[in-house]
């Protein structure tokens, strides 16, 4: 069990360096440079800037600069944003991004599990078109149009929430149930299609025959296995949730760390778009090798290998 | 053990009389019986004439500014007799919009699917028949790639190539063929274990037939499933392009355009986001509907009723 956790540990040191090496040469070899906006910035002043951050060197020589910071885990200056680093802007944004997205998974899994379960108990009877459907529609509509939906009537309508803004734990709702739905969504679909195979499996008929009831049935004998496709979800899901949604942000206002994944890019603020898709990419990386672990103790007939 | 080993029993061609039903008879059977499939096939028949022909019927063009006898212009108005969608905030067609959007969206799904399907289909079949060393690091790469933020990856592609709408296409499809791959290669892998492509073997048919005729045929129902389910993913890409302003270009329109121009006027003119909101919604539950469909009617472990 450690040696795998080790051993997957150290696999990732390599796919981190190709995501670094991969992404600074494709945010290099972008028309356009970090301080072309900067209308004021006469020729001194912005071949000081270039100086300052290592552009006037020859690339090779930038991307060798750049990975030997990497190494002692620094992830540079931000081009756009004077004086801060790329850490402390991710170090800052991260944790709302990850309260609300923790939020929403909670929102998507109690609701897509429940669903799930219910649509495949029945299969092909209203209430399974019912769940489906709703869940279908989940992926369907888009979070901008959930998003300013969700704010015309609970918030300039019925007044129940603020329509943006961060300040009360209410304000976590309306974004959070916005980007849970499109979540549960995926999470039901896949409930119901785990727990349509099992229940036809040999040992859920022994566990009636011997009288258990089927509320036992359901939840101390199919669940664990009906919910394996849901787990393994869970891996890329639980990432891309809680380093935010640009959508999600700008609709709300919310100071997270989605919008920089995308404004960075256009910034062209080169450190900014290495250290959040490294950032992402580490995060990827850890929840799957979680995932793997936990796969394994629902269902001991998969081995670590 | 050598192929050779395995007895080939030998079957006299006359004696095969009784005709069993083939893959393909049940799944269309099974197809009949999906009232909801069956439904969202006619419905996204509907959708593609009312895009494709629709705009031959209509007296405007998309980009035609609507005014009355009197020379003011008549814009942002709710549905009415004259234009059955209403208007948007510089005075155009919604109906009109919607017919040409409907084209774009339409068509952005269908080419970025068929690049995915190409390349996934491709680098998957490739990866799962050769083998060893080969596959592993084509699937080393697959997951490297799974690890770079995919909107920072889409974005830089768009940013390096322009906003021409056919790049548009092959950048999103560049990018959305990881899973296709995946499946695909799982599903060779598979099937080069079976008796019967040994079998195939051992008779001594050429790579070429045993792939084309043999393996083909058992790898086209998830990668048909699987198609279904990328239009919808792909038409959300191109919907989130064009909220990030990264879409078609002005004044043509496409639905994701569209809700993103009615986001932000939702308060005072509803129509403008409900409208293209539903057709996008609509369109993609009725893909997701299909795939569902095809998958249930498709699985060969389902019974023949």
């Amino acid at each position: 069990m450690l040696r795998f956790i080790v051993l997957r540990l150290l696999q990732t040191i390599p796919v981190l360096f190709i995501v670094a090496t991969v992404t600074f040469f494709m945010v290099r070899s972008v028309p356009g440079g970090p301080f072309d906006s900067e209308k004021s910035a006469a020729p001194e002043i912005r071949k000081q800037l270039e100086d300052y951050y290592g552009l006037n060197q020859p690339l090779w020589r930038q991307y060798t600069d750049y990975m030997v910071r990497l190494c002692k885990g620094d992830l540079g200056p931000s081009m756009k944003y004077t004086n801060r680093t790329v850490r402390e802007m991710i170090m800052e944004t991260f944790p709302v991004s990850m309260r609300l997205g923790l939020m929403a998974l909670s929102i998507a899994l109690v609701f897509g599990i429940t669903a799930g379960v219910i649509a495949a108990l029945k299969p092909n009877s209203f209430i399974d078109y019912f769940a489906s459907s709703i869940s279908i529609l989940g992926i369907c509509v888009p979070t901008f149009v959930t998003g300013p939906l969700l704010v015309l009537v609970f918030a300039l309508n019925l007044r129940w929430f603020n329509a943006s803004g961060l300040f009360e734990t209410s304000d976590y709702v309306l974004p959070a149930v916005a980007l849970g739905f499109a979540y549960a969504a995926y999470v039901s679909r896949m409930t119901r299609g785990g727990m349509l195979e099992i229940m036809n499996q040999d040992f859920i008929r022994t566990a009636r025959a011997k009288g258990a009831s089927e509320t036992r049935v359901v939840l101390r004998h199919a669940l664990r296995g009906g919910l394996l496709p849901v787990v393994s979800f869970l891996g890329p899901a639980t990432a891309g949730i809680m380093t935010g949604s640009f959508v999600i942000e700008s609709i709300f206002q919310i100071p997270g760390i989605g919008r920089h994944f995308v404004t960075s890019v256009f910034n062209r603020d080169h450190t900014m778009v290495i250290g959040t898709a490294l950032f992402f990419a580490t995060l990827l990386v850890l929840l799957n090798l979680l995932v793997d672990v936990i796969l394994v103790w629902l269902n001991p007939k998969l081995k670590l290998q | 053990m050598p192929v050779t080993d395995i007895p080939v029993p030998f079957v006299d061609p006359l004696e095969q009389a009784e005709e069993g039903t083939s893959l393909w008879k049940d799944a269309w059977h099974r197809m009949k019986k999906n009232r909801m499939a069956f439904l969202s096939t006619l419905l996204l028949g509907a959708m593609v004439v009312f895009c494709v022909f629709g705009p031959f019927l209509s007296p405007y063009t998309y980009d035609q500014i609507n005014e009355d006898a009197a020379g003011t212009i008549r814009y942002a108005e709710p549905p009415n007799a004259r234009n059955w969608f209403g208007t948007d905030k510089l005075g155009r067609d919604q109906l009109t919009r919607i017919m040409y959007g409907g084209r774009v969206s339409l068509a952005v799904g269908m080419c970025a699917t068929l690049v995915s399907l190409t390349i996934g289909v491709l680098y998957g079949a490739i990866s799962g028949f050769v083998g060893g060393k080969l596959d592993n690091v084509m699937m080393r790469f697959v997951e490297i790639l799974a690890a770079l933020p995919f909107t920072v990856f889409v974005i830089l592609l768009m940013v390096y190539f322009g906003r021409s709408l056919l790049l548009i296409f092959a950048a999103i499809g560049a990018v959305e063929w990881l899973t296709m791959a995946r499946i695909v290669r799982g599903q060779v892998m598979s099937l080069r274990k079976t008796e019967f492509i040994e079998a195939a073997f051992a008779l001594g048919l050429s790579r070429r037939r045993i792939i084309l005729r043999h393996m083909l045929p058992n790898v086209l129902g998830p990668v048909m499933v699987y198609t279904t389910l990328t239009i919808p993913a792909v038409m959300l890409l191109e919907a989130f392009l064009s909220f990030l302003g990264l879409g078609v270009q002005a004044p043509m329109s496409s639905w994701g355009s569209m809700i993103k121009d009615g986001a932000e006027v939702m308060e005072e003119f509803w129509w403008m986001l409900i409208i293209p909101g539903t057709f996008l919604s609509a369109t993609l539950f009725c893909l997701n509907f299909l795939g569902d469909g095809l998958r249930d009617a498709l699985d060969p472990k389902a019974s023949k009723d």
